[in-house]
């Protein structure tokens, strides 16, 4: 049984200064995400690692379970941390490792020995040779491989003697909380959850905002929302939901405008909407699923006619995604399942059968003029009445 | 105010149901096949249980047997009466607009070889006895038929098909899917050759995860659920003593007073589509008078889908569902009102209301008041 995990991380290493500022975000993020799992933890910083070590009985499982949803980390190593006991103790290790690690022994390996307390009686080049000898005598099947080795045995010598061969990948990114808050146009699509959960990955704290049409949309619609936002959660953290009514601004502009301009003039007025929750909860961008020619709204000249009334730059991490390649994210964050549940949205209950696909930025503007009478007072009150709902991870 | 009017999906448990099944689960709890005095003080709760059912099909206790609903009662019907007659035969005759948990036992059944045969509908939603007798075989081991399509209250002839299938056929076992009319119709199985009929208690003021299926004595059925040999073999597993018991009450509860009630029913059914179809283009489907459930009433609203119509007047408190509750979860085209061969334009804006005996003449005005308020401003947004 392994007492520790060495957590390593990429992007952070190079930082300079702030270098930190982003190791002590990825420690308290370690720490909340294992709150919930059986067993104590201490996780603790030395020279540019961070360990996660326990005392007693703990859950495997479930806390590399936990440690993999850790946006930062690239690689999550069960580690053997053992007191200097003098070589022949060491060696005695390595080899008990080995065998309960691998049942099939006919493998290449290599050992890897890094000497950081350069007291140690032997040099890196002589642990290597040493430990892979005693391993070919322990295991005759064995076979040494410096070049392409199937486990590569890594020994390092600093205060206490660290033992592995494991590597579990990690969510890589970059900690959440180092990177700022943005607002997420959630849908309850396949897209916008992935696209949350991509630009969290960054480091950035997600906040949502979702329209719905009652009654063209209906109570269990919602309830799919909050359910994707849960499961997002359990990477992003906890998430502010905004659930804004949109029927009103829906049937008006289905009143004043061109229909096959209905889901363009739409959309203008989410990211307007989403903008403002954006602003005033201090959001330094917005989040969408929107994916280069997906749908009539999503071509490039739509993107350009939605684009335009916002002030804060809009992220599209899925821009160049195909749909395929976002439903394998999708299904990795356990989103998907829940996104393809059959409940009308309110961005499809009165599509029309042939939508603009290439809107004229200036045809658009001329019809939203119809809208001038009593739009603005339509849009305060979907800002007014917005409920906000607190979503918390989803235990799993 | 609040219209609740999905009493065909589930009804509000009485207060004297929910009393004696909390007595039930927390002091007289005794596990009936428990040697002990709690034990015998269990058991007789349920042979009580069964004596009060019994007595409302005029049938013997020991043709009452326990069941966690219809679905299960369902069940056990076909795929019992699949197991004990298989040798005989492996025909087996149904109609076109079943219940999912009649379809998919046949479903299930077919893929194992037998050989389902379905009874068409007219436009009334009713199957036709000349057909009936046209399909029953020598080999034909069971007749399944609805006595109350749950979608739009459709009345079959169960009696006169009953009668039809024992005269072609002895041996056949005659089941009837009675969730949607039993406490709404007095039904004597035993003397019209109905064999199996199938009861759920939460559709008549008792508890959900409750039910039975009357089998008459001697009919050839096996168990589908095996275990500790409770209920004679027929259906193992401890008894669900506060179910059966609180099903028993509200089985009572709805044969008293019966003729006054359905004459209730009947009226309110009558004024309601009176009603109802004095706003422009709304429809009523099936069959309108006393040839028909009392309850149930189908409406086709036109260019108005039903979904919408359902959440709009859900905001004003009002309760409805939009083709049959049981399958509105995964939203697909309902197959009574297909098969009763309604306009397709019509098929998705088709809601049902349905009735209970709590059911007030306001909470029905009140309904069609706000159906003449919403209706017109949805026809206004329809899709282009």
């Amino acid at each position: 049984m392994y007492s520790a995990f060495l957590i390593k991380y990429a992007e952070i290493a190079i930082k300079g200064k702030n270098r930190y500022l982003f190791e002590d975000a990825l420690v308290s993020n370690i720490k909340y995400k294992l709150r919930n799992v059986d067993g104590e933890f201490l996780v603790r910083k030395e020279q540019g690692r961070v360990y996660v070590e326990t005392t007693g009985e703990y859950d495997y499982e479930d806390t590399v379970d936990a440690l993999k949803k850790v946006f930062g980390i690239t690689g999550i190593c069960p580690v053997i941390l053992t007191e200097d006991e003098g070589f022949d103790k060491l060696c005695e290790t390595v080899i008990k490792h080995v065998d309960s690690t691998y049942k099939d022994k006919n493998i290449t390996f290599k050992v890897n020995a890094r000497r950081a307390r350069k007291n140690y009686p032997l040099n890196s080049m002589e642990i290597n040779a040493l430990v892979g000898e005693k391993v070919l005598e322990a295991f005759p099947e064995m076979k040494v491989d410096v070049h392409k080795p199937d486990i590569v045995i890594n020994i390092e010598v600093r205060k206490q003697i660290n033992i592995y061969s494991v590597e579990i990948p990690g969510a890589k990114g970059m900690p959440l909380g180092t990177a700022g808050k943005a607002m997420l146009l959630l849908s309850g699509g396949i897209d916008s959850p992935v696209a949350g959960y991509m630009v969290s990955k960054r480091g950035v704290t997600i906040e949502a905002t979702y329209f719905h049409a009652p009654p063209y949309t209906s109570e269990r619609a919602k309830q799919k929302v909050v359910d994707l936002a849960k499961k997002m959660a359990r990477y992003t953290g906890k998430i502010n939901l905004n659930v804004v009514n949109f029927t009103d601004i829906q049937l008006y502009i289905y009143e004043k405008c061109p229909h096959e301009q209905l889901t363009i003039i739409m959309r203008r007025y989410m990211m307007k909407i989403a903008e403002h929750f954006a602003k005033e909860s201090g959001c330094l961008g917005l989040v969408t699923g929107e994916s280069i020619g997906q749908v009539a709204s999503q071509t490039m000249q739509s993107l350009v006619a939605t684009n335009e009334v916002c002030e804060l730059p809009v992220y599209r991490p899925l821009i160049a995604f195909d749909k395929q390649d976002i439903i394998e994210v999708a299904d990795k964050i356990d989103t998907y399942e829940t996104s393809i549940l059959p409940f009308e949205d309110c961005c499809t209950i009165f599509v029309a059968k042939h939508p603009v696909t290439k809107p004229n930025l200036s045809y658009i503007k001329k019809s939203e003029l119809k809208l001038t009478e009593k739009i603005d007072e339509l849009v305060k009150e979907a800002i007014d009445t917005v409920e906000v709902i607190k979503v918390e991870p989803e235990e799993i | 105010m609040e219209a609740y009017l999905d009493n065909s999906a589930t009804t509000k448990c009485l207060d004297s149901v929910a009393e004696k099944m909390v007595d039930l689960l927390t002091v007289n709890y005794g596990n009936p096949s428990a040697m002990h005095l709690k034990g015998v003080a269990a058991e007789f709760q349920i042979r009580e249980a069964k004596k009060k059912i019994a007595k409302t099909l005029k049938a013997k206790d020991k043709e009452i047997l326990f069941t966690s609903g219809g679905t299960e009662s369902n069940n056990l019907a076909i795929i019992g009466t699949a197991l004990a007659n298989e040798r005989k035969g492996k025909h087996i005759i149904t109609t076109s607009i079943e219940h999912p948990s009649i379809n998919n036992p046949m479903l299930f059944l077919k893929e194992k070889g037998f050989e389902i045969d379905h009874l068409e509908v007219d436009e009334n939603g009713q199957i036709s006895l000349e057909d009936l007798k046209n399909k029953v075989r020598k080999d034909t081991i069971l007749v399944s038929i609805m006595h109350v399509n749950n979608e739009i209250g459709a009345l079959e002839p169960i009696y006169e098909a009953a009668k039809i299938v024992k005269e072609i056929n002895q041996q056949c076992v005659m089941h009837v899917d009675a969730i949607q009319s039993y406490g709404k119709f007095k039904i004597v199985p035993g003397k019209n050759n109905i064999d199996l009929l199938s009861v759920s208690g939460h559709k008549i003021h008792g508890p959900k995860g409750s039910g039975f299926l009357y089998i008459k004595d001697k009919t050839k059925i096996n168990p589908i659920i095996l275990g500790g040999g409770q209920q004679d073999g027929m259906r193992s597993g401890t008894e669900n003593v506060p179910a059966y018991v609180g099903l028993s009450i509200a089985a009572e509860e709805a044969y008293n007073n019966f003729q006054e009630k359905i004459e209730k029913l009947y009226q309110l059914k009558k004024y309601f589509i009176e009603k109802v179809t004095e706003i422009e283009d709304v429809t009523v489907n099936g069959k309108k008078d006393r040839d028909c459930a009392p309850h149930i009433i189908s409406v086709s609203v036109k260019d108005v889908r039903a979904e919408v119509l359902l959440h709009s007047l859900e905001e004003s408190g009002i309760y409805v569902s939009a083709g049959s509750a049981c399958s509105s979860n995964h939203p697909g085209i309902s197959s009574t009102l297909k098969e009763i061969g309604l306009k397709k334009e019509l098929l998705d804006s088709t809601v049902r209301f349905s009735m209970s005996s709590f059911t007030k003449k306001e909470e029905l005005d009140y309904a069609v008041d706000k159906m003449k308020e919403i209706i017109p401003q949805l026809r206004k947004y329809t899709r282009r």
